[in-house]
């Protein structure tokens, strides 16, 4: 399957399995989405299940509170992660602070959809990647799978999860495993072993992290886009990078964290959002409250620039393979390790 | 070429301010039974005259008069009565107490207890309303014991909220009071979320959305009529015209020239502006709309015209901004006195009993607080655990909130 197939199937799943769950938003009914991700949804399950919306953020994530103090389960998308802002103050004030300033008289079980990050030409308003704005958010979980096993596992757990769920869908991703390297065709995921997902049920547990890569020389920590980056970054450098997948962006996966970076003593923190304050700057963080004595080097950071997402210099934003190598070698600098001769 | 003056910016200003009385003409009010009662499947094109007049049962005498003198049981009327009663004493008194310290904060309803009292009466066991921060009325009609109010109040350690909201926020779910945010507006929207929820569900329960004249002003409330339009939600949409939002005018919110019941017209919904002062207007037309939505006909909005008589809330000094004798020349009076004198006319009251009700509500609110207050109040510092300060953020604890919880020593 696609990411768009296994999300689908995901979805399709959860309307069978479970009758308070209910799917609305912009395009996503009749249409069935801009990225096709909800076609067929409604001609299945009808217009009282799957729905469209009017082009109100606030309102989409403002109802579906309401329909979760009901006792629904909604699933919402918010067509692009660029457009949530108008819902902030029902994400933050509202969603995620209900079950705490009720003392659990009522919960927020939403899973809010938003397809984010570049590489797509979308320029600022369509390839943003927010997730340090919910990571930031008491009460939010943020998810971000990078392939459609994990998509779909990821899904079904976060729309059983009684916690609000911020899921962000890397839209490079949604038809084959992006790698950076922008020049050359992608491959399809019928050709990757992670586009090989069942069509039943199953979940992946929510704050559960992937070793993507098993290695011994450095630890990466990568989610969404840059996990595909990162590992022909490795193979590019012939640095044995061990390639954490957070999955689970928050509540995040410490422990598997901290045994990797034990382990290497040496840490890449890599994201497609700007640099500054961005969720790289908590992973960087954590790493250094608890694996301190344990690193050889100073963590390294790669990420977008602090500008708005461009458009013609797409490219030059984006974190490529090569600007992640160079992340490799520095953080490899007197290890006695001899990386491969790769330069951007 | 036409010559132009230089343009000026219009600030809307109130009629009235301290030093000069407020001249009431802007409210544009209609004598008591002279406005027309539609059908109940009424096209909302068809509200528009209902919009920019004012729905009145009561005439000054007390009579109940025209179509929307709905025959109401005097037992209903009575105990609509004792609870606007209950409601003001209740206020006083824990108006008292946060001047005592017991409680940060208190916000009164004083002058608009018909309409959530009228209202709670003509919705069922199961429907939610989604308050706004002046509706304690609608638990206090219902009978929610007033200690388990206070104990929210107070944030002692029988709040059921643990001391995680503002004196006020109340949430019931099993009185249909949702949890009050504190941030305007959100709620408003929620309601239509909760009603489409019914919908979706086949059920029978409505839901009833409540925000104030201020806030009509934030995107959530258009917001909430647009999706309240398009899917015709079997919600009630109240707005509360008190007039004042702290210090800003309601013709600052988009009142001037125009009702707040308007704005429901153009976005295809019934709409119907009340006097929100008249417990028997009040109580006739939220049976109308809500039996309008529990018979998927749709969505009402109603402007309900009354009067903030007391401050904003406790931080709030009213004589800044607006004459201090106002509500004494308010032209639609006090709810309790206007109901009194209706159940006296029709020998269903009298000065003694009203005396006498006054005097029992009385006993019973001071004995109330005096056992809410025998759990502590934020001045005694008898809280809930501070250990639960870390629970409820989510369903189950993660590690990071485990570790900072331990981090405090708690």
């Amino acid at each position: 399957m696609t990411m768009i197939q296994a999300l689908r199937s995901a979805m399709d799943i959860m309307l069978e399995r479970d009758d308070n769950v209910v799917i609305f938003g912009q395009d996503v009914g009749y249409f069935g989405g801009v990225f096709r991700v909800t076609e067929g949804l409604q001609a299945k399950y009808g217009k009282t299940r799957v729905f469209d919306a009017p082009i109100s953020e606030g309102g989409i994530v403002g109802a579906a509170v309401g329909m979760g103090a009901y006792g629904l389960r909604p699933v919402v998308e918010i067509q692009f992660a660029d457009y949530f802002y108008p819902a902030t103050d029902q994400i933050v004030s509202e969603a995620a602070r209900l079950r705490y300033r009720s003392a659990g008289e009522f919960i927020a079980p939403l899973t809010i959809r938003m397809p984010s990050g570049g590489g797509i030409y979308g320029g600022q308003t369509h390839s943003q990647s927010p997730e340090a704005l919910f990571t930031h958010v008491s009460g939010l979980r943020t998810v971000m799978p990078s392939n459609p096993y994990d998509a779909k596992g990821l899904l079904i757990a976060s729309i059983e999860c009684d916690d609000p769920v911020i899921f962000l869908e890397p839209k490079r991703l949604y038809n084959g495993p992006f790698d950076g390297h922008h020049d050359q065709p992608v491959t399809p995921w019928s050709k990757h072993r992670l586009g090989n997902v069942p069509d039943g049920y199953y979940t992946v547990p929510l704050e559960s992290a992937s070793i993507f890569r098993p290695g011994s020389d450095l630890t990466v920590l990568a989610y969404g886009t840059m996990v595909f980056v990162s590992e022909v970054a490795a193979r590019e450098s012939g640095i044995d990078a061990e390639i954490i997948d957070l999955r689970s962006l928050w509540p995040v996966d410490i422990d598997t964290i901290v045994t990797s970076v034990k382990k290497t003593g040496r840490c890449v923190v890599l994201h497609e959002a700007t640099l500054t304050s961005g969720f790289g700057a908590e992973l960087t963080a954590l790493v250094q409250e608890h694996c301190f004595y344990h690193l050889e080097a100073p963590i390294e950071r790669v990420a977008g620039w602090d500008t708005p997402y461009p458009h013609a210099h797409e490219w030059a934003y984006f974190p490529s393979p090569q600007r992640v190598a160079r992340a490799y070698r520095k953080v490899m600098e007197g290890s006695g390790i001899q990386a491969g001769s790769e330069e951007a | 070429m036409t010559q132009h003056t230089p343009l000026r910016l219009h600030v809307p200003e109130p009629s009235g301010r301290p030093g000069h009385a407020t001249d009431f003409s802007y409210l544009r009010l209609a004598p008591a039974g002279a406005v027309r009662k539609p059908p109940l499947d009424t096209p909302a094109i068809d509200t528009t005259d209902l919009a920019y007049t004012l729905i009145r049962v009561l005439d000054d005498e007390g009579n109940a008069i025209g179509p929307w003198a709905d025959p109401i049981p005097p037992e209903l009327l009575r105990k609509g009565l004792q609870a606007m009663i209950k409601t003001r004493i209740y206020d006083a008194r824990m108006m008292i107490a946060q001047r005592q310290k017991k409680m940060s904060f208190y916000m009164l309803s004083l002058g608009e207890e018909a309409i959530g009292t009228a209202q709670i009466l003509a919705l069922a066991k199961g429907d939610m309303c989604f308050p706004s921060y002046r509706q304690q009325n609608l638990l206090i009609a219902q009978g929610v014991p007033l200690v388990e109010m206070m104990c929210q109040l107070l944030s002692n350690d029988q709040d059921r909220l643990k001391g995680r909201q503002l004196p006020v926020m109340y949430s019931s779910r099993e009185a249909g009071f949702f949890s009050i945010s504190g941030n305007l507006a959100t709620q408003f929207v929620q309601a239509v979320g909760w009603a489409m929820a019914s919908a979706i569900k086949g059920d029978t329960k409505i839901a009833s959305a409540w925000i104030g004249d201020g806030a009509t002003a934030a995107a959530d409330f258009q917001t909430a009529l647009t999706f309240a339009h398009v899917y015709q939600a079997p919600v009630i949409l109240n707005v509360i015209n008190n007039q004042w939002a702290i210090s800003t005018f309601q013709a600052l919110a988009g009142g001037e020239a125009t009702t707040f019941a308007a704005r429901g017209i153009g976005s295809g919904i019934a709409s119907l502006r009340v006097d929100g002062n008249d417990f028997l207007a009040v109580h006739a037309v939220s049976r109308w709309a809500a039996e309008r939505a529990r018979s998927n006909l749709g969505p009402t909005l109603i402007e309900w015209v009354t009067y903030r008589a007391g401050p904003h809330s406790t931080s709030d000094d009213p004589s800044k901004y607006r004459p201090a004798d106002d509500w004494a020349r308010f032209p639609l009076g006090d709810p309790i006195e206007r109901l009194k004198q209706h159940l006296i006319s029709i020998g269903a009251w009298s000065e003694d009993e009203h005396h006498r009700t006054q005097k029992e509500i009385e006993r019973e609110v001071i004995a109330a607080q005096k056992q809410a207050e025998s759990h502590g109040t934020l001045a005694t510092g008898q809280t809930s655990s501070v250990a639960t300060m870390f629970e409820d953020v989510y369903k189950d604890m993660p590690w990071h909130l485990r570790r900072q919880r331990q981090q405090l020593g708690v």
